[in-house]
């Protein structure tokens, strides 16, 4: 049977993670129809229909779908389910939200943030923030999975020519009602898809002194996260916390200031392809997975990076 | 209004989790448990909102082994009204532990479900999700903020974009952020005041649901360890390794 994949979208376009989910969907059976709601969402459903490992497109429209509330979404997944064998999604916030909502009324446990496919009913997955990775396999005839995105590839974005279904929409949940969404719009990388992402702790000391990272963020075109910590703190918003209950980013490049390294932050960002670390305690554990470590004050260090950046002029966008 | 908290007993979030020889799970003989955090988070909320004469009864439940008993005692030290101890052996799936709570809001009939966002031991990150599909109820997760209104919240929600607020009718689970509010210590004296609450001991066995699991763990393994990087002395050191050694800028 087929695999019903979710797409994350924003009625404009498809959220890039979309795609990495894809990939997933189609180590679990080439068979892959992917699902869009929204609200004159069109152009996702024609994007999704371009993608090569995508087999059919199924469309569905209402003006109660503009802001993915889960109670919305969840019964016309849940209506076309008898059709699939899997139903996959990102284990974004938005799948996050959504998964178990439908693997409840389904009746089938779900299996969270895998990040690799093993077989059709076997996955890995993180537990204890990464701290142990669980090979588990599923004994429900229905298989509800979420997918870690920074563990798959972006799959083939053009080529496609998938048939695009339109289904009915369900009847809108009476008793949730969206008021507003507060996004912080940024002319930088992603977070979760940045090639380079560097990040502030507590050490940064205020909002401030983020734009140490700031600069160094826009010369080097990454994305700017943070700890747990320095959001907590109020320095910076909470769409850049990275770490167990933040997101998961796996860059070519991640460079930690100022932040100790406790295992939740970890757990965001030990995949990472090259870390560096820079902290003025030596003792941090932060160091004990940075590739290189730069024991100084980041007062100091920070407008000399930038200096040092600023004289080479092959910087890679 | 009556407030419902499910907390749940897990490895402390300080502990340095290690992996079991056999690979079939994680050490947790001697270790250090606590309350899952954000589940800290959701019990501090119920008594702020009773401290605020809104709320007037919080009952605590926890689904677990008869140790965690510990965990609805620390909930009514800081400031729970009534404990429930949902007595399980072994490790629940989250499909089944909401199926219990279900079970425990039908009996308890309370206007509000909080809990954790997700627990820190396995990460799911499903419990609120499922028993409020369970329930149909609205459902508002990951909250950093909850206002009452009325027969209303108002919800914010902290998703990857940023911040989202939802308004859902009572009654309604609400899944909690560790950045809700500061969780408090309690106090000695109510420590002490705790000791004499009453905690109902059920049997899940005794509840009609079946718990039986659907996933098998096959293996618990430590994850790639990371190869001992370097210190360098220097920023202009650093840059220069980062461009010539990692290629990477």
């Amino acid at each position: 049977m087929a695999v019903l994949l979710i797409a994350e979208h924003n009625n404009k376009e498809l959220k890039s993670f979309t795609l990495n989910a894809v990939t997933a969907a189609s180590q679990i059976d080439s068979e892959v129809h992917a699902i869009i709601i929204g609200k004159d969402c069109e152009e996702g459903a024609k994007a999704l229909s371009q993608l090569p490992l995508v087999k059919k497109v199924i469309h569905v429209e209402a003006a109660h779908y503009e802001n993915f509330v889960a109670e919305n979404f969840a019964p016309v997944i849940v209506k076309l389910a008898d059709n699939y064998s899997h139903i996959v999604c990102s284990a974004n916030t938005f799948g996050k939200n959504l998964m178990p909502r439908i693997a409840a009324a389904l009746d089938t446990s779900q299996i969270s943030d895998i990040i690799k496919v093993i077989s059709p009913d076997t996955f890995l997955r993180p537990i204890y923030a990464g701290n142990a990775f669980a090979t588990v396999k599923s004994k429900d005839a229905k298989k509800c999975v979420t997918i870690r995105p920074t563990s798959f590839d972006p799959c083939e974005s053009s080529g496609g020519s998938a048939s695009i279904e339109k289904a009915e929409a369900g009847e809108e949940f009476a008793h949730t009602k969206f008021i507003k969404r507060e996004e912080i719009k940024s002319d930088r990388p992603e977070l979760g898809t940045a090639r380079i992402v560097i990040s502030g702790g507590r050490g940064m000391q205020n909002g401030d002194n983020f734009k140490l990272i700031t600069s160094i963020a826009d010369k080097l075109n990454a994305a700017i996260g943070a700890s747990r910590a320095a959001v907590d703190a109020g320095y910076i918003s909470n769409d850049h916390q990275v770490g167990q209950t933040g997101k998961v980013v796996v860059p070519d490049l991640y460079i930690a200031v100022g932040i100790s390294g406790a295992i939740q932050h970890l757990a965001g960002m030990k995949e990472s392809k090259i870390i560096v670390a820079i902290n003025k305690d030596g003792e941090a554990p932060i160091f004990s997975v940075a590739d290189y470590g730069l024991e100084a004050d980041l007062f100091e260090a920070l407008p000399q990076f930038l200096e040092e950046l600023n004289k080479l002029n092959t910087i890679q966008k | 209004m009556k407030i419902l908290v499910a907390v749940k007993r897990v490895i402390d979030y300080n502990v340095q989790v290690r992996v079991k020889e056999d690979n079939t799970g994680v050490v947790t003989d001697n270790v250090k448990m606590s309350t899952n955090p954000p589940d800290d988070n959701a019990i501090e909320e119920a008594v702020k909102i009773k401290e605020a004469g809104k709320a007037t009864e919080v009952v605590a439940v926890s689904i677990g082994e008869e140790k965690a008993q510990e965990t609805v005692r620390k909930a009514l030290a800081v400031g729970a009204d009534k404990g429930i101890l949902v007595k399980v052996d072994g490790v629940l799936e989250p499909l089944a532990v909401s199926k219990l709570l279900q079970k425990i809001v039908e009996k308890e009939k309370p206007d509000l479900v909080f809990m954790g966002k997700q627990a820190i031991d396995d990460d799911c990150n499903q419990t609120g999700q499922m028993l409020s599909a369970l329930l149909n109820w609205p459902q508002a997760t990951f909250a950093s903020k909850i206002e009452i209104k009325d027969k209303k919240l108002e919800v914010t929600r902290e998703i990857d974009e940023g911040l989202e607020t939802i308004e859902i009718n009572i009654p309604a689970i609400v899944t909690c952020d560790l950045r809700l509010n500061e969780p408090r210590y309690a106090s000695l004296p109510n420590i002490m005041k705790a000791k004499k609450k009453p905690i109902e001991q059920l049997n899940a066995s005794d509840l009609g649901v079946d718990t039986s699991s659907r996933i098998d763990q096959i293996k618990v393994e430590e994850p790639p360890k990371r190869k001992a990087g370097i210190k360098v002395s220097s920023v202009a050191e650093l840059v220069q390794k980062l461009k010539n050694e990692a290629k990477v800028i």
